[in-house]
């Protein structure tokens, strides 16, 4: 069995999780083994319907009143007694926030080998083997673990979505005691964004800007060309966020996030190999850069070579028009 | 407060990165090798605490002797004493095991710490899991990627980043924290903390003195293979009137890209 963690927030289960588990199918019928989901949480029962729809075949429902507020010694405890019930051969996780502060507590607890932040998985003589970039992308590192379960964080936006069509399965309800005094640390409050961005992260179009704006001032200009889409953020290059113009969750790099949206266009951005790192897995690259050499321009699948304060905007119409079509 | 901070030896973000497929390794001559940037704000950070609560502030790296510059640096910036976790085995890729030399050096070496401080992740290996283990295998609570901290008495706030917003997590100590960038501003090391770091001995802890058993030290990890990325090809480049380009791009993304 590969068993994937279903991150909630907010009363849903989040998209990249889905996307694990997508792949958790997908990987599991190559194998000729099922895929189950784990919902966790105070009560989450409601979630399993969406489980199904993307082909899990057992869901496992773990409800307590201590897991109604996520806490990595809570949760950690949690799927470690779900691994020693239920054994399965993985246990996947999306490499969000929450996946990468648990996965490892739950790793440490089981003794098993963890492979972080997945780009690619593929099955190979019958065993999973898991790639991932490292230096922030400029390799790409293929590993087997030698540990039963075999754990994964998988990164957001790069596995495909399944199909949901609604299905039925089993529903397999576990009893998880969390002794007191286990969890010395709680979250107290979770502080939204004002704005209603998305991450850069989990954006289909990162728009990015880096010295040639500027002036912070600049960045509504790409703040513009972002909403014309439904998912997009905007993001930066390190020189413009230790220039204080942005803050540093936009920054896109060794440094910052490493990013694969479907479109990624930098705006004002020279190129730095640092950089290059972060964004270099996009599926498509525009830049806009008044320097024909920059570094830029040879990554980009497309290329403007102009001054950004008179392109942008344009391209924000010519943008709008088109999407409204 | 008793604070231990865990930091790597790393390529600098500028490196060109290049591998040995022989042995599956990364080429490491003619890189300039840093601390892990991250980790340089869990040393600032600690190096704030203690000037507001007093304290002494310990560093401790698990690597080769080369590690020693990247301590004496953090001697340089303040920290009390540096210490090296001498492990002369190639890189693992494995979190658990360094996780599990570090958990034991701290139950060892460093017992009455009350504070774990480490960079978010290393640049370079980009696990980010040997802190939550580390925390896990000592029982202790985690807020990782942390950009603000406050510590009061025997507890701690941190908010800590999250998609689209931040988690407050209040914490017990002893505790672990990880770093993310914009939690302090690094400070430059003096001439004087220099010189004075120079003079520091640096005591070298033998993985035999950890007590570990050949199936902790193993790695879970089989390298099946390394390479670096296909290089991405230039694309189409348009110059000219701001409209025409701009519409031309459009059109291109559209009917060639099909991203929109």
């Amino acid at each position: 069995m590969i068993a994937v963690f279903m991150e909630t927030r907010d009363g849903k289960i989040k998209k990249s999780s889905l996307e694990a588990l997508s792949e958790a199918k997908r990987r599991a019928g190559e194998m000729g083994v099922e895929t189950a989901a784990i919902l966790v949480g105070g009560a989450v029962a409601d979630l399993v319907p969406s489980a199904f729809a993307l082909g899990a075949a057992k869901v496992y429902l773990i409800e307590n009143k201590s897991l109604v507020d996520y806490s990595s010694q809570a949760y950690g405890l949690a799927l470690a007694e779900f691994v020693g019930e239920v054994k399965p051969a993985a246990l996947f996780f999306a490499a969000t926030a929450m996946g990468r502060d648990l996965a490892p507590r739950v790793a440490a607890r089981l003794g098993a080998g963890l492979a972080s932040d997945c780009v690619k998985i593929a099955v190979k003589a019958g065993a999973l083997e898991f790639t991932r970039p490292i230096y922030a992308g400029k390799a790409f590192l293929s590993l087997t673990l030698r540990s039963t379960p075999k754990l994964a964080t998988l990164r957001p936006n790069v596995f495909p979505l399944g199909e949901a069509v609604p299905g039925a399965g089993e529903v397999v309800k576990m009893d998880v005691t969390v002794p007191d005094g286990t969890v010395k640390g709680r979250v107290a409050e979770v502080l939204k964004e004002e704005s209603a961005e998305v991450d850069v992260t989990e954006a289909d179009v990162v728009v990015s800007g880096g010295r040639g704006l500027k002036g912070p001032e600049n960045f509504v200009l790409l703040h513009d060309l972002a909403a014309v889409f439904p998912r997009a953020a905007v993001g930066a290059s390190r020189s413009a966020v230790d220039s204080g113009w942005i803050g540093h969750q936009h920054q896109v790099g060794q440094t910052g996030k490493t990013v694969s949206p479907n479109l990624y266009v930098a705006v004002g951005i020279s190129g730095a190999i640092q950089h290059l790192a972060g964004m270099s897995s996009s599926k498509v690259i525009v830049a806009v850069n008044k320097d024909a050499e920059a570094p830029i321009f040879k990554v980009a699948d497309y290329g403007i070579v102009g001054d950004l304060f008179e392109v942008v905007p344009r391209l924000r119409d010519e943008l709008k028009k088109a999407l409204a079509d | 407060m008793n604070i231990l901070v865990c930091v790597k030896r790393v390529p600098d973000t500028e490196s060109r990165i290049r591998i040995q497929h022989e042995t599956k390794s990364i080429a490491e001559d003619g890189l300039n090798f840093v601390i892990s940037p991250y980790d340089e704000y869990a040393v600032e950070e600690a190096l704030k605490l203690r000037e507001a609560k007093g304290g002494t502030v310990r560093v401790v790296s698990v690597g080769k002797d080369a590690a020693v510059a990247v301590l004496r640096k953090c001697l340089a910036m303040g920290a009390d004493e540096a210490f090296l976790v001498k492990d002369d085995s190639p890189e693992t890729y494995d979190g658990l095991r360094t996780a599990r030399i570090i958990a034991r050096a701290v139950e060892r070496k460093f017992a009455g710490t009350d504070l774990l401080l480490f960079g978010k992740q290393s640049v370079g290996t980009d696990n980010s899991q040997v802190p939550a283990m580390v925390a896990e295998l000592l029982g202790l609570p985690q807020a990782t990627v942390v950009t603000k901290l406050e510590v009061e008495g025997t507890s701690a706030t941190a908010l800590r980043e999250i998609e689209g917003g931040m988690e407050k997590v209040v914490l017990s100590l002893p505790a672990v924290v990880t770093a993310q960038k914009g939690l302090n501003e690094p400070r430059y090391e003096t001439l004087k903390g220099i010189m004075a770091a120079k003079k520091k001995d640096i005591p070298v802890v033998k993985l035999e003195e950890l007590g570990l058993g050949p199936d902790e030290l193993a790695s879970q990890v089989e390298v099946t293979s390394l390479d670096v990325p296909a290089q991405r090809q230039a694309g189409k480049i348009l110059k000219g009137d701001p409209i025409e380009t701009a519409r031309e791009l459009v059109r291109l993304l559209r009917a060639e890209a099909k991203v929109i």
